[in-house]
């Protein structure tokens, strides 16, 4: 390439380390007569290092277990909040149905309530939601465990106690009311615990209005999300969490146990 | 479920540390940022049959993140307007020169660009994407890189310098 005329994109690609070396010895002969520019282009290239000089330290920040989690759910052909925001038309009526949220593999038999296997639904699509969160999983934060426990027990109706699982390895993040549906006239608790990884499960309880007996655990898998839900002493409760199913079990035991003790 | 990565998987996971590093500088705020960033994610799981392997998943994830910024801002005209009075940015009163930059400076400065040059001299001056891959990513030509490019730089130098841009730059090719 001859002479040619240096254009402020030659210049542009200059300040980024862009030409190739014959064009850069181009560029900087242009340059050494123009002065101005040279400094200009100087200013640029300490922009370009104090952009650097800001930003860099973002790359060695650990990052969040949501993010990490997220990436390893890859095998799911879709990514599972849009699944619930679809089962959640379907639970307000909209739909009525919802073609794939099939419960099945179910563990006991026994004592099946009318709504048992919507109340695992329920579960299901509450944690997909809620677990999700980045900003906002939780309303009332697990520091202020006591005002939580009372105010979620006075909206539903009962006297509430929140297991605390960190034996199991999952520290309380706080939890959350959410709305009833419409056969139900009590709201729910729903309570999130993480571990170390960023995993997290929630338990998501209500007032049994239905029937007051207890029940075995019961298991149900919707899409990736394990539930084990069960009815204790005018309770409903469901352990629901992206986990396998023999680490959701131990931790239900674990809950079970500390309401039961 | 199982726990391991598959190719795709890994890959996404080594792209978000520059992913939440771009998202900051953008958005100048760490929870609007890790949104941001999670929503990338999200679009690209859904979206991840359109990656071709072998191809630059980088790239293709900033393009992501890209779209997903324009509907947040579409969706959130909270954003300061931008101006070109020079008198309105407190960081212009400072008159400090480019070389005696603080953080803080420099991000009250690219805070003050149209988002749209700001996504350009970031993708290229922070994230080292070449012009080609940041005119594929914003959708936009290759001229229209440089010229951006060429605004947002004079304008922050302007702002650090105190001595902002008058009126329209001259355009160039």
């Amino acid at each position: 390439m001859s002479k040619r005329e240096i254009t402020e994109a030659d210049l542009q690609a200059w300040v980024d380390g862009r030409l190739p070396g014959d064009e850069r010895a181009q560029v900087e002969a242009w340059l050494a007569d123009h002065p101005k520019d040279a400094e200009r282009l100087e200013q640029y290239r300490r922009l370009n290092e104090a952009l650097h000089g800001a930003y860099d330290s973002v790359l060695d920040e650990p990052v969040p277990g949501h993010f990490s989690a997220l990436v390893r759910r890859t095998h799911r052909p879709r990514a599972m909040r849009h699944a619930a925001v679809v089962a959640w038309c379907a639970l307000a009526g909209v739909l009525g149905a919802v073609g794939g949220w099939q419960s099945r593999d179910w563990y006991a038999r026994r004592d099946v309530m009318p709504s048992a296997q919507m109340f695992a639904r329920q579960a299901a699509v509450a944690h997909a939601v809620y677990s999700r969160e980045v900003r906002h999983p939780v309303e009332v934060g697990a520091d202020q465990e006591k005002h939580l426990v009372s105010w979620l027990s006075k909206r539903i109706g009962s006297q509430l106690r929140v297991p605390h699982l960190g034996e199991q390895g999952y520290g309380l993040v706080g939890g959350r009311l959410l709305p009833g549906t419409p056969d139900e006239r009590s709201p729910i608790a729903l309570f999130m615990y993480q571990d170390s990884k960023g995993q997290r499960l929630t338990l998501y309880v209500r007032t049994d209005a239905a029937e007051s007996s207890e029940t075995a655990f019961r298991f149900a898998q919707e899409k990736s999300v394990g539930v084990f839900y069960w009815v204790d002493q005018k309770l409903g409760y469901a352990l629901s969490g992206e986990v396998e199913k023999d680490e959701l079990l131990r931790i239900a035991n674990a809950v079970y146990k500390q309401l039961n003790p | 479920m199982r726990a391991d990565l598959d190719e795709f998987g890994a890959h996404a996971a080594s792209v978000i540390p520059r992913l939440r590093r771009y998202a900051r500088a953008l958005t100048g705020d760490t929870l609007l940022a890790d949104d941001l960033v999670q929503d990338t994610l999200e679009r690209a799981l859904i979206k991840r049959h359109l990656w071709r392997e072998g191809s630059d998943l980088r790239a293709w994830m900033f393009t992501i993140m890209h779209n997903v910024y324009v509907n947040q801002l579409r969706s959130r005209p909270a954003e300061a307007p931008v101006t070109l009075d020079a008198e309105a940015y407190n960081v212009a009163s400072r008159a400090s020169p480019v070389d005696m930059l603080e953080v803080g400076d420099i991000d009250a400065a690219i805070r003050r660009l149209p988002a749209e040059q700001r996504e350009v001299l970031l993708l290229v001056a922070l994230e080292q994407l070449s012009y080609a891959e940041t005119a594929q990513a914003l959708g936009i030509p290759l001229g229209t890189v440089m010229s951006r490019l060429y605004r947002a730089r004079e304008r922050v130098r302007g702002l650090l310098d105190g001595s902002a841009p008058q009126g329209i730059l001259k355009v160039v090719k």
